[in-house]
């Protein structure tokens, strides 16, 4: 028996034939949720390898090593209850944590309440980059929620869509949409003019399309006025949800896009790197999860033009969803997506 | 979670080569093959040695670029960014800003 875990992160016990049957059942989900390709015999083998070991920590071969870039970086340590500045943390995130790239980000990580604090941000970010080499993201989450009340100026959609105002719902998102992008483009300009690497937009999509269209936008504005800016776009979940219904971009509708699909339109937007993300399924067990994030971040992964970061933490990327992730979940999907899903980066 | 990663399947960082390659994603879209390749190129290793801490703690102490544990007299932050730049044969945001409100 192979000591593995369920996505709530509870631990269990499965013989090696059962793992490789949860993974095989795993792909097909994907295969049948994204309409993509399916993994290979020799491709399920390896992941079936990785997950049967006893290890309790397995990594990559050598030479198949990826790049590493992070969210929320700067605000993780004070999260932990570190008292810790913004700089220190960087230099923690360069030369204690051999990171690839590291990301300052502010406490309350939306775009939105950046905008009125951004000179103190901008001169942290100035200052960050003198005692630094790694390459430094300034990153923070689109949240189009925000923008409507009680936080934002725009009626809710949350409560106009349960009532049967679907078109009021609508015009309510089309404005958010554009306030966000306002805001994204201005705390973005600012951060890039102060000298940050590049841009993360995180956790996009998280109010559904029309946050992903946001982000989008905002994008193409940017590369647009800063041909050289660098942009990551991580997603916030496999499926953009539909809450708006009709709207598009480039003539796709934006609803029910996979990381296949979603890829493109980040690219077109001039994205750099985008971050496809696969939710975990918290009552089916790891091996299910990875057999389908796999299969999903590789079809990504084969149609992109850009480098492509799958997000693998607490609740994505085939990591349980629990606040301590274990070691033995983390590192096995690491060298899984590296390994098989043939990632560019985490 | 980040030391977790690092281990298991990151490049390693200053430490290495991996901001290195971090940047050739970023300012050129390379993919992670290609990346490994130019920089390699640039700095004159096998590939493979792009991860190895002892090879590259060597070359990055020759080319100035910025060690993990940097000695006295040994190029640093932005001094260390100014010989990338030149090395990869790439604009580097801060030291574009920096050269910008200097000299």
């Amino acid at each position: 028996m192979v000591q593995t875990r369920l996505g709530d992160g509870s631990t269990i016990e499965m013989t090696e034939e059962e793992i490789r049957a949860d993974i095989e059942r795993g792909v097909e989900d994907a295969t049948d949720r994204a309409n993509i390709d399916s993994l290979s015999e020799d491709e399920i083998d390896r992941l079936a390898d990785i997950y049967t070991r006893p290890n309790k920590f397995v990594s990559v071969e050598t030479g198949n090593e990826l790049v590493l870039t992070f969210d929320e970086g700067s605000v993780k340590l004070k999260r932990l209850a570190v008292s810790i500045g913004r700089i220190p943390d960087l230099q923690l995130y360069e030369r204690a944590f051999c990171s690839d790239t590291a990301e300052m980000a502010h406490i309350d990580y939306s775009y939105k309440p950046i905008k009125p604090i951004i000179a103190e941000e901008q001169i942290e970010m100035e200052q960050a980059l003198l005692t630094t080499v790694l390459p430094v993201f300034y990153g923070a989450m689109p949240n189009l929620s925000l923008y409507s009340q009680p936080d934002g100026s725009f009626p809710n959609p949350a409560e106009l869509l349960p009532k049967g105002k679907i078109k009021e719902a609508q015009e309510a998102y089309e404005g958010m949409v554009e306030h966000a992008i306002s805001d994204m483009v201005f705390v973005a300009s600012k951060m890039y003019e102060a000298g940050a690497d590049g841009i993360n937009f995180d956790t996009t999509g998280s109010a559904g399309e029309p946050d992903f269209l946001a982000t989008l936008r905002a994008t193409e504005i940017l590369k647009e006025k800063y041909p050289d800016i660098s942009i990551e776009m991580g997603m916030s979940g496999e499926f953009v949800l539909g809450m708006h219904g009709e709207i598009e971009y480039d003539g796709v509708n934006l609803a029910g896009l996979y990381p296949h699909e979603q890829v493109k339109l980040a690219e077109k937007a001039g994205a750099d790197i985008f971050g496809g993300v696969v939710n975990i399924n918290s009552s089916e067990t790891i091996p299910w999860n990875i057999g389908r994030t796999v299969t999903m971040m590789k079809a990504c992964a084969e149609v992109a033009n850009i480098p492509v970061h799958a997000n693998v933490g607490m609740g994505v990327g085939g990591v349980p969803i629990v606040e301590t992730p274990p070691v033995d979940s983390l590192s096995r999907a690491s060298a899984a997506l590296a390994e098989v899903g043939k990632l560019d980066g985490l | 979670m980040v030391i977790s990663h690092a281990l298991a399947s990151g490049m390693g960082g200053v430490r290495t080569a991996g901001d290195l390659v971090a940047r050739m994603q970023m300012t050129e879209n390379m993919r992670l093959d290609e990346a490994k390749e130019y920089v390699a190129g640039k700095l004159g290793v096998d590939v493979k040695e792009l991860t190895d801490p002892v090879i590259m703690d060597e070359v990055r102490k020759e080319l100035n670029i910025g060690r993990v544990q940097p000695g006295a007299g040994n190029a640093k932050g932005m001094e260390a960014k100014f010989n990338v730049a030149k090395l990869l044969d790439i604009k580097i945001n801060s030291v574009e800003k920096f050269k910008s409100k200097t000299s």
